[in-house]
């Protein structure tokens, strides 16, 4: 019981930040509302049995991409007035989508196939069970190969996103390969003919 | 107790705010990407809510590789968004209707 008090206290902050989120004029209280959203997702998270990700959601997202939001969202001098025009010409519109989309989805999910109550018999009440051994089991196992793959996305990323704003023009000295394949002896190195000239004096005295 | 139902129906909410938002925000870039940031955590409560109720790992194995993608993507969507600004002084999505750079 106390569970589903959690669960709807926790859910209804989530709905009203997220909702602060899209119609708050300010950016950078967007940013903050969405790292509400984020800790209060992130303690459903907990109540659902998945203490790794949750940990992870507020690690990864609060501690680093909001960060990196609210860093760029204070770093851009933006005209907010510019950006609001059309807020309110197109809130009919987005609200009657959502409704629609809501009302779809509602159907779908109250049509009683997913009235499943949790299981009787949980794999965590096992003595010494530890989500993060179970999904680090998996993750090093089974999913081995696409976990790699996502470690090369995460560094496609730093390049791609240092590579993106990096500002001044290099000025570090590099082999440039295609010009040293293209150098040809003619060009660099010219044999000349010339006459010996006679030897002269060592210490020749100037006059 | 908690049903399968409440958290998808939790989720299913989320989803449609930030749809809803993508709408009536379509000129700021940077609350666009908010947006989608909020659609992946909705994505993300359903697939932990069928490993909780199905006991199963592989939803959260999924859940894990969602997030690293965002957040590969918010970074570089981030820096795109600094070019950008460092070179037209605006974000609307209206003023960026020429392709040449």
């Amino acid at each position: 019981m106390v569970e589903l008090l959690v669960f709807y206290f926790f859910g209804a902050v989530l709905v009203i930040s997220a909702s602060m989120v899209v119609t708050i004029r300010n950016p950078v209280f967007a940013a903050l509302f969405l790292v509400l959203c984020f800790f209060s997702s992130a303690a459903i998270w907990l109540i659902l049995q998945a203490e790794f990700l949750a940990i992870a959601l507020v690690l990864v997202y609060v501690g680093a991409v909001m960060v990196l939001f609210l860093f760029v969202v204070m770093m851009l001098d933006i005209n907010i007035a510019r950006l609001r025009e059309g807020f309110v010409k197109f809130l009919p519109v987005g609200i009657i989508v959502a409704l629609l989309m809501l009302v779809a989805m509602s159907l779908v999910i109250t049509s009683g196939y997913f009235n499943r109550e949790e299981p009787a018999i949980q794999v965590s009440q096992v003595a010494g069970y530890s989500n993060t051994t179970q999904l680090g089991k998996a993750l090093f196992t089974e999913y081995l190969y696409p976990f790699e793959i996502a470690g090369v996305i995460l560094l496609v990323a730093i390049i791609a996103a240092i590579s993106l704003t990096m500002r001044k023009p290099r000025s570090n000295k590099t082999q440039q390969p295609s010009l040293q394949v293209r150098a040809s002896k003619k060009e660099r190195l010219r044999i000349i003919k010339m006459k010996a000239e006679p030897k002269q004096d060592a210490g020749g005295q100037s006059s | 107790m908690i049903v399968l139902s409440d958290v998808l129906i939790l989720a299913a909410i989320l989803f449609c705010i930030s749809v809803a938002g993508i709408f009536i925000n379509r000129k700021n870039v940077i609350i666009l990407l908010m947006c989608i940031e909020l659609m992946l955590l909705a994505v993300n409560m359903n697939f932990i809510a069928f490993s909780h109720f199905l006991q199963d790992i592989n939803g959260q194995v999924f859940v894990f590789f969602i997030l690293t993608v965002a957040a590969a993507e918010s970074a570089i969507g981030l820096a795109i968004l600094v070019v950008l600004f460092r070179n037209r002084e605006t974000i609307n999505v209206q003023d960026l209707n020429s392709m040449k750079g």
